[in-house]
Order: structure tokens, then C-alpha cells, then sequence
């Protein structure tokens, strides 16, 4: 049964990792995506036993480097100073991309221009004739991890719905995307199946009819 | 095992070689082997990297000079990758661009003798057009096949004079899996020690897969310059 927010706006941009970090099981293993799936770390109970992962070859990274904490030696994905935490290790690339294609990562929260309802998820290229693609390694995650997780806007700046029925941009993963936290909402996606769970400031009605798609309650 | 500097080392590169470059972007990147690759003008490369250069030094430097015909990368755009952009736009450089565990598991493949293996990574993607899939017990797989070098530059925190390395935190990256892919391999390291000095439990590259180390101190490994 979705719970309709209708006392107050959209999700403002720091709740929504809030939001997903509460949808984090503790002990899990998760690798936190570049930009706004970043914060969800923020978020996270520290005392959960949640390990993060970090695709460039650590588990356990901690907390961005302060001024006086920066060592090159150090980075997350997104090459910025990172901090470890007790019983981190680091492994090799092979070994980190083993994680995600063999399972043992639970989770994994990326950012996306657009995911389909059946889960097929656009995040790596504009696809423009003049744009340098660059895809790193989201379509391992999106092949690996056991569960992802995006954080997007629900409409892009020009108003377009970036939760479709078919993704226009190329794809990253088919079918792979089970959870969508969005700013007007939080969707569970099943088998083609859209299920709204959470709605902020508006309606499952209101937003079905804006999105075009067919919202389970 | 331990050649007297980055030139000597790198000597025998020769022009239309791959080479696998380490690094994460500046994490463990050799950048003394590389200023030694560009001296030594060997030209027409294919390079293999995570990344395709970032500021104006090491890999970008390379890239700058012309010796490289194509890149093997996962992630070239970055804040700082102006010069490999600048190329690829004026149709000076070629890439092929691997997913990044791709890239990892078919340099393994490559360093451990297999033939090609079936991954799902980029199933029904631009990046598996053309090549052949197959469905296993339900799921389905792009078949993939080795990445091979002619020699690996990489960078590791010390070596043995038997060529054990160890690594240092998340400069590891690449190391490890290109030191096993390439005919020769070459590590920058910041200090050579006596055989039994690393504790053979916590060699990460066995020497085995080493055929020369440079030394090439730094100050106070650890602290940012």
C-alpha cells in the first residue's frame, strides 16, 4: 500500500539518500556510486556493520579526507581522498569486479538519465554524436550487484519523465534495477510491474498520469 | 631483476607495442616509466589503461607526444583529461572502450591462459554488438577474450630483490593483474629491499611475474606533496 506524503514538497536533494540510506540492511555490502549516491555513506548508521565498497580496490572505506588526511594512495571510484575504517582491506581489480559479478555484493546505488519499468537501466552515455563516452564500471555493477538501487530525479529539466516505459538513452544493464528513489517518489520495480511505495507531495493518480505508466499501490 | 633506471628499463619497447599502464587515475600511476617510454620515442603504441591521462603529466604526456595510435580504457572523460579529448575529437587517437571489470578479467585471462570466457557484463548493450553471447543455466554472457601486453608498466610501494612486490592502499589497482598479462613487466617502486625482508606471507605480485624493477624514492611515502 503506498503512503501518499501530501503535507509537504518533494523530497529536497539531501533526503533522498537519506531516504535509500534507510532502505540499507545492516551487514550488507554496498558500493556507492559517483555523485549524489555518494551521500547516502552520510546517512548510514555507523553502528549497522554496513561495509562499503569501493570498485578501484577497497572494503571498508571511510569518511572524504580531511585537508591533513590526504594520502594519492587513497581514493574512491570517483578518485576523490577517502579515509579507511577498521578491517578494510584492498584487493586487486579482478578481485574487486569478482565481488559484483559473483554475488557477493548486496547492494549497489548508482545515479541514471533513465530506468525503464521492466528495470532496464540508462546511466553511461548521452549517446550524443559529439559526447566521449566513458563507462567505467557501471555495467559491471549493474550486472553484479545482487540489488540496484538509483537516485534520480523523476523528470528531467525539461520536464520529461526519466521513469519510462523504454529507454531512449543506451543502456548500461537490462532488466537490473529493483529500486528507484526519485524526489516526488520511491518505486519498487518486479518483473515489468511499477509499485509506488512512497509519494511526496503528490499522488500515486496524479503521478501515473504525468508519467504514463501504470503505478501499483 | 633491478635495472639501473627508467631507461634502461623501458629500453626494448618497440614501436606498434601494446603496453598495459597501471593506475587509477593518479593512483598508481608509473610516471617515471612513462616519461622513460615517451624519451625513448617509441611510437604507434596501444596503450591499456583504466584511464586515458589526466592533467598535462604521465600518461597524458605520452598521449600529447603522439606515440599512441589507440587506447584500451574504461573511463578517458574526466575534469582533466583535456588532452586525450583534444585527440580523440581531431581523429588522432583510437579507443576501445572495455568496461572496467572487462578490462580487468581479460588481462587476467590473459596472465592465467585462458582462451576467452563468457561474462555479463554489458549484455544487450552497444558494447557487446557484434560479439557472440550464449545462455547458461538461464542467464546470459558475451564472450570476451584476452588482453594481452608486450609489456606492463606498473607501480608498486617496494619490491624485493627477488621481484615480490607489495602495493600500498588503493594503488594497487592494476598492478597486480597486469604484471601477470604482459611478455615483460616492469615495476616503479619506491624502495628495493633484500630477499626475505617482505614477509613471503604478504607478497601481493610474486617475482615470477616481474622481469625488471626501478627504484624511484619518494619522500615520506604517504604524505601529499
Amino acid at each position: 500500500m503506498t503512503v501518499e506524503h501530501l503535507g509537504r514538497g518533494p523530497l529536497e536533494r539531501n533526503e533522498i539518500p537519506a531516504r535509500v540510506a534507510r532502505d540499507i540492511p545492516a551487514g550488507s555490502y554496498v558500493n556507492l556510486g559517483i555523485g549524489q549516491p555518494t551521500a547516502v555513506a552520510d546517512y548510514l548508521d555507523p553502528g549497522a556493520g554496513i561495509t562499503l565498497h569501493t570498485e578501484n580496490g577497497m572494503l571498508g572505506m571511510g569518511r572524504a579526507a580531511l585537508p591533513d588526511e590526504i594520502d594519492p594512495d587513497l581514493t574512491n571510484a570517483g578518485k576523490m581522498p577517502v579515509t579507511e575504517t577498521p578491517g578494510a582491506s584492498y584487493f586487486h581489480q579482478a578481485d574487486s569486479f569478482a565481488m559484483m559479478r559473483g554475488g557477493h555484493l548486496d547492494i549497489c546505488v548508482l545515479g541514471a538519465f533513465q530506468v525503464s519499468a521492466g528495470g532496464d537501466l540508462a546511466n553511461w552515455h548521452t549517446g550524443e554524436p559529439d559526447a566521449i563516452p566513458a563507462v567505467g564500471g557501471a555495467m559491471d555493477l549493474a550486472a553484479g550487484a545482487r540489488n540496484v538501487y538509483v537516485i534520480m530525479t523523476l523528470f528531467a529539466k525539461d520536464g520529461t519523465p526519466k521513469l519510462v516505459p523504454a529507454c531512449t538513452y543506451p543502456l548500461t544493464g537490462l532488466g537490473c534495477v529493483t529500486r528507484v528513489y526519485t524526489d516526488h517518489a520511491v518505486f519498487a520495480l518486479d518483473q515489468g510491474q511499477v509499485q509506488a511505495v512512497e509519494t511526496y507531495g503528490t499522488t500515486v493518480a496524479a503521478l501515473s498520469e504525468r508519467l504514463q505508466l501504470v503505478l501499483a499501490q | 631483476m633491478i635495472a639501473v633506471d627508467a631507461d634502461a628499463a623501458v629500453a626494448g619497447i618497440s614501436d606498434g607495442a601494446t603496453v598495459l599502464i597501471g593506475g587509477f587515475g593518479a593512483a598508481g600511476q608509473p610516471v617515471e616509466l612513462i616519461d622513460a617510454l615517451r624519451r625513448s620515442g617509441a611510437g604507434d603504441l596501444t596503450v591499456v589503461s583504466n584511464n586515458a591521462g589526466n592533467g598535462d603529466e604521465g600518461l597524458a604526456a605520452l598521449l600529447a607526444a603522439g606515440q599512441v595510435r589507440k587506447i584500451i580504457c574504461s573511463y578517458p572523460r574526466q575534469a582533466d583529461s583535456w588532452v586525450f579529448d583534444g585527440l580523440y575529437r581531431a581523429g588522432k587517437i583510437e579507443l576501445e572502450l572495455v568496461p572496467q571489470g572487462n578490462l580487468a578479467e581479460r588481462m587476467r585471462a590473459a596472465g592465467a591462459g585462458i582462451g576467452a570466457f563468457f561474462c555479463p557484463t554489458g549484455v544487450g548493450t552497444v558494447l557487446a554488438e557484434g560479439k557472440e553471447t550464449r545462455s547458461i543455466d538461464g542467464r546470459d554472457y558475451v564472450l570476451e577474450y584476452p588482453i594481452r601486453g608486450d609489456a606492463a608498466l606498473i607501480k608498486a610501494f617496494r619490491a624485493d630483490t627477488a621481484g615480490n612486490l607489495v602495493y600500498r592502499k588503493t594503488a594497487r589497482n592494476f598492478g597486480p593483474v597486469m604484471a601477470t598479462a604482459a611478455s615483460v613487466t616492469i615495476a616503479e617502486v619506491t624502495e628495493v629491499v633484500p630477499a626475505g625482508a617482505i614477509d613471503p606471507e604478504c607478497v601481493v605480485t610474486p617475482g615470477i611475474f616481474v622481469d625488471r624493477v626501478v627504484a624511484v624514492p619518494e619522500p615520506a611515502a604517504g604524505v601529499a606533496s
